[in-house]
């Protein structure tokens, strides 16, 4: 028994020496700041030929938080008018604010933007960025505006997607970016 | 000294042979084990040949000896011959204790002496040792699914976490091997890091009655044992080899015990466990495999006053998440829920990809007991364990190989235990326990904390009393305590902060600092949680049995109910923790009628559990961020409400058959808000036919009937997102159960000797026969895939 009793002596002593080590170093913690996390979304649409440049762009700092994203439109679009249009990702989270479109183009096979236009929008869309199979990226596109109307047009990116595909609805994968502005041409 | 002694004896003995031979030699064989008097002992002295036997009340005398030095010898059937040595010079009366071993010595331990019960007026399921060894390539939730009111919480097939009673996580206390698990439990997702090949026999205590264990187990406890190692020179083992069709992989266990006559004992056990991805009856579920490497060693001394036992084991497993299931936002969940296969098949593979869990759990054991007079069984523990929990997502960029969720949980709990008999009726057990948590989530995983660090200090004692007042009743009263204290360290977002108003409540507990766009805390909580118990035995006569019991349970809050504050991806939805909760409670009243005969048994055991501030998640909006929408899942506390009936039958019909049957209904309301709980079990009905022939080696044919319900109560949790692909709102169904369905399996098994000391037992099972297609309600990828398809299944067990 004098074993047993040395032995419990000895392990509440390592016990105590433990649970009093780990408090006093316990305040040097630092924050996660989310490696991933896309904050921001900025479509940039140049016209051919110039003329005013549109702009969209979408900011969610808190990430998954409880704020809302700020959603911005610059202006409308020209009917009849073809516009050269280029995505930018944004970590501002960090400072400088990190580029995620770099990290996205660098693994192109894995991603794929999708437009999808919905209402009474009358605009088509065509990639002009290709993955290094030859597949849709997406980072960049034409975007033609055809008559005057208005609806919604959604920019989503996917993460691993089956390619190719048809469109959003048959490409799986898992959604990183889905951001729908409100679209006017006139 | 010594030798001044010795000398004295040599002419005491020298005088005694010239003198005296009118000795008398006289005494009592008792049992050591209960004291009870051992009739028929035989003593015999080996130099006068004079042999008598203990007569009824244990006594004998044996007369006419010599003053001399004498060799007896006293045996007994059942009993290890003790050999002593005495010295006559005058009368001697001696008392001698005998340890009573049967021939099949492990045997008797374990249906005498170590898997006695726990509590003595709830109603308690044991699963066997041949019955886990069936189990021996499935997981602890799988071999529990078989006891009536126990069913499990899946994450596809391979991730499955017991449900008892409707209640699980942690509300379920999980003992294994004398040592509270502490595992993550709080994640629905976790689940529990046991090697059921390590383990020879559980128990499952529907309640809080055994509070020897905890207070806080307000679902119930189960409880895992190992097989004690016998009293005598002996070196045995049993390796079992499994083979399974469905995820085209296997089992192999081994494990062996050497034991000495002197009390010490080793044993050793190791399990390599090896699936790749199951498959459903029409699809292959992508990245479900399972890699399990297990082993445990311990040794010890075992005497029959005193005892002293070490105890290792590693746990270490990987398992894949089925890919289909991983998600962004809601608009991805809707269309995974609509399609009716999952959207990411490809050809089966042994891989096991992001997403996926690795986790390894360490558990020391030290611990020992002494018998002492008047006072009773006194024993103390210490363990030590260490759970790493790694969970990969799909991630992007340098992150790829990173884990998600990198959690380090280390326990030390010291106990102290003292079983005193009070009288020949009455029993009363004490303890104390004292434990010290520390968890550490690595911040290098790029992702925000799911479960912040934290130090946890529990303090608990408690004492149970039972008595039996007569030969028809038996009373059970207990009580325990439980302090707890947790002080962690956390990171809010301060949109969260604020949005709660947490910044004007728990304005103290910020701790100043640059953090960005978050907020550092440092709750300290404190916790006292009362528990009770109280119940009796009622005996009709031989064959039935009244059991009742009423206990109180409370829980402190677990990290996850308190802390919760973002993304939890494999949930694909928000959720949010609240820092002001206090304990849940628990008022259970079980009542359990039993009738025990060779041809028909059966139990009947209906309860009613009220639960006051219950704590709940439930959906509670929708929040939109740039990857789309989240919904939105809050904790809050409720009065819940529990109603239920578990039944057991076993009926031996004819010559070697029995029908076995079973039936749980559980029912759970939220009385606050009037609606039905989410995650009860829908009704259950196993019917099975047993065909058993011991005169044909064993052999054991066993056709089981599983019905599983519709669950028709369920909370509405529905709600509606944009999909811009079709431009309208649809329906997110997250609530309507899955249909009703009903499966059939086989198993059978048969032994053959191969010598003295090796026997083989050759099983086949088919599970699923018909290959039928199912969902399960309490699995929670339910939504993404189908079940398991028809599974064979091959088992090779050789004892040696």
């Amino acid at each position: 028994m004098k074993k047993i009793q040395i032995l419990a002596a000895i392990l509440f002593t390592s016990l105590l020496t433990v649970s009093c080590s780990d408090d006093d170093d316990a305040i040097a913690i630092v924050p996660v700041n989310e490696e991933e996390l896309i904050t921001t979304i900025n479509v940039t649409l140049t016209p051919v030929g110039g003329g005013t440049v549109v702009e969209y762009s979408s900011q969610d700092l808190d990430g998954d938080g409880p704020n809302l994203p700020t959603v911005t439109v610059s202006g409308n679009l020209t009917a009849g008018t073809t516009y050269n249009g280029t995505i930018e990702l944004l970590n501002e989270t960090e400072d400088p604010a990190e580029v995620i479109t770099e990290e996205v183009e660098e693994e192109s096979v894995e991603h794929q933007f999708f437009y999808t236009v919905g209402g009474n929008l009358d605009i088509s869309t065509t990639y002009t960025s290709f993955d290094t199979d030859g597949n849709p990226l997406g980072t960049t596109f034409d975007l033609e505006a055809l008559t005057a109307s208005a609806g919604t047009l959604t920019f989503t990116l996917r993460h691993e997607p089956t390619k190719p595909n048809t469109g959003a609805s048959d490409a799986g994968g898992e959604t990183d970016i889905e951001v729908t502005f409100d679209v006017t041409v006139e | 000294m010594r030798f001044l002694t010795l000398i004295l004896f040599f002419i005491g003995c020298f005088a005694g042979i010239s003198q005296n031979c009118n000795n008398t030699f006289s005494g009592k064989i008792i049992d050591s084990h209960d004291n009870t008097a051992l009739v028929d002992a035989k003593v015999e002295i080996i130099e006068t040949n004079q042999t008598v036997l203990a007569n009824a009340d244990g006594t004998f005398s044996i007369t006419n000896l010599c003053d001399s030095k004498y060799t007896i010898q006293i045996s007994h059937p059942f009993c290890i011959t003790q050999t002593h040595y005495i010295d006559i010079s005058k009368d001697l009366n001696k008392v001698f204790w005998l340890e009573h071993h049967l021939e099949e010595l492990n045997e008797i331990i374990i249906k005498g002496n170590h898997y006695n019960n726990k509590t003595n007026t709830t109603l308690e399921s044991k699963i066997s040792k041949d019955e886990l060894e069936r189990y021996s390539s499935f997981s602890l939730g799988d071999a529990l699914n078989g006891v009536s009111g126990v069913s499990s919480l899946n994450t596809g097939n391979a991730i499955v976490k017991p449900l008892i009673n409707g209640l699980h996580s942690s509300r379920v206390v999980m003992m294994n091997n004398g040592v509270r698990m502490e595992d993550q439990d709080w994640g629905a997702e976790h689940a529990p890091n046991v090697d059921i090949n390590a383990v020879d026999n559980i128990t499952v205590i529907k309640g809080a009655s055994a509070l020897q264990y905890s207070g806080n187990a307000i679902g119930g406890i189960i409880i895992t044992e190992t097989a004690k190692a016998p009293v005598k020179d002996t070196l045995y083992g049993k390796t079992i080899i499994t083979g399974a069709s469905n995820g085209r992989g296997g089992t192999i266990t081994s494990q062996l015990t050497k034991s000495f006559q002197s009390g010490w004992f080793a044993k050793a056990q190791g399990t390599l466990k090896r699936f790749g991805d199951f498959e459903a009856p029409n699809y292959n579920l992508s990245n479900t495999g399972v890699f399990e490497r297990n082993f445990s060693l311990s040794g010890g001394l075992n005497k029959f006053n005193y005892g002293i036992e070490a105890y290792y084991s590693l746990y270490k497993s990987e398992i894949g998440i089925l890919r289909a299931s991983h998600l962004g936002g809601a608009q991805d969940q809707v269309r995974a829920i609509n399609n009716p296969q999952p959207l990411f098949v490809s050809d089966f593979s042994y891989d096991i990809d992001a997403p996926k869990q690795d986790v390894e759990h360490h558990l020391a054991t030290l611990k020992g007991f002494k018998k002492l007079e008047n006072l009773g069984r006194l024993s103390f523990q210490y363990d030590y364990q260490q759970n790493k929990r790694l969970e990969f997502d799909i991630r992007r960029g340098d992150d790829k190989d990173k884990p998600s969720l990198d959690l380090n949980l280390q326990t030390h709990t010291l106990l102290f235990d003292l079983d005193s008999k009070l009288s020949n009726k009455s029993n009363l057990k004490t303890g104390v326990m004292a434990k010290y948590q520390n968890n550490f989530a690595d911040p290098n995983t790029g992702v925000r904390r799911l479960i912040p660090d934290y130090d946890k200090y529990d303090l608990g004692a408690y004492a149970v009393y039972n008595s039996e007042i007569n030969n028809k009743v038996l009373l059970e009263l207990g009580a325990r305590f439980d302090y707890t204290h947790v002080d962690a360290l956390k990171f809010y977002r301060t949109s969260f902060w604020e949005s709660r108003n947490y910044d004007t409540i728990f304005q103290d507990i910020v701790i100043e600092g640059d953090f960005g766009d978050q907020v550092l805390a440092n709750p300290k909580l404190n916790f006292y949680n009362p528990s009770a118990t109280a119940g009796f035995t009622y005996k009709f006569n031989n064959t039935y049995k009244l059991l009742f019991n009423y206990s109180l349970a409370s829980r402190a809050p677990n990290p996850s109910e308190l802390f919760s504050e973002g993304l939890h991806h494999s949930a694909s939805r928000i959720e949010y923790g609240d820092l002001q909760f206090k304990s849940e409670t628990a008022n259970k009243i079980s009542l359990t009628l039993q009738r025990e005969s060779n041809v028909f048994n059966f139990s009947i055991n209906p309860y009613i559990n009220f639960i006051n501030d219950f704590i709940v998640i439930e959906p509670t909006g929708v929040s939109q961020t740039i990857r789309g929408n989240f919904q939105v899942w809050e904790y809050r506390q409720t009065n819940a409400q529990l109603i239920g009936l578990d039944i057991d039958a076993a009926y031996n019909f004819a010559n070697n058959f029995q029908y076995n049957h079973q039936f749980s209904l559980v029912k759970g309301y939220d009385k606050t808000r009037d609606e039905a709980l989410i995650n009860i079990p829908p009704v259950n009905i196993k019917n099975e036919v047993i065909y058993k022939n011991s005169k044909l080696n064993n052999l054991r044919l066993k056709l089981q009937s599983d019905y599983v319900f519709e669950q028709n109560e369920y909370p509405n949790n529905n709600f509606e997102v944009f999909v811009p692909e079709t431009g309208t709102m649809e329906t997110v169904d997250v609530s309507t159960p899955p249909d009703a369905y009903h499966l059939l399996n086989f198993s059978s098994s048969i032994d053959f000797k191969i010598n003295k000391g090796t026997a083989i037992t050759v099983g086949f099972d088919v599970s699923n026969i018909f290959n039928k297609s199912y969902r399960n309600y309490l699995n929670r990828l339910r939504y993404y895939a189908d079940d398991l398809g028809r599974n064979f299944l091959i088992n090779l067990k050789i004892n040696y």
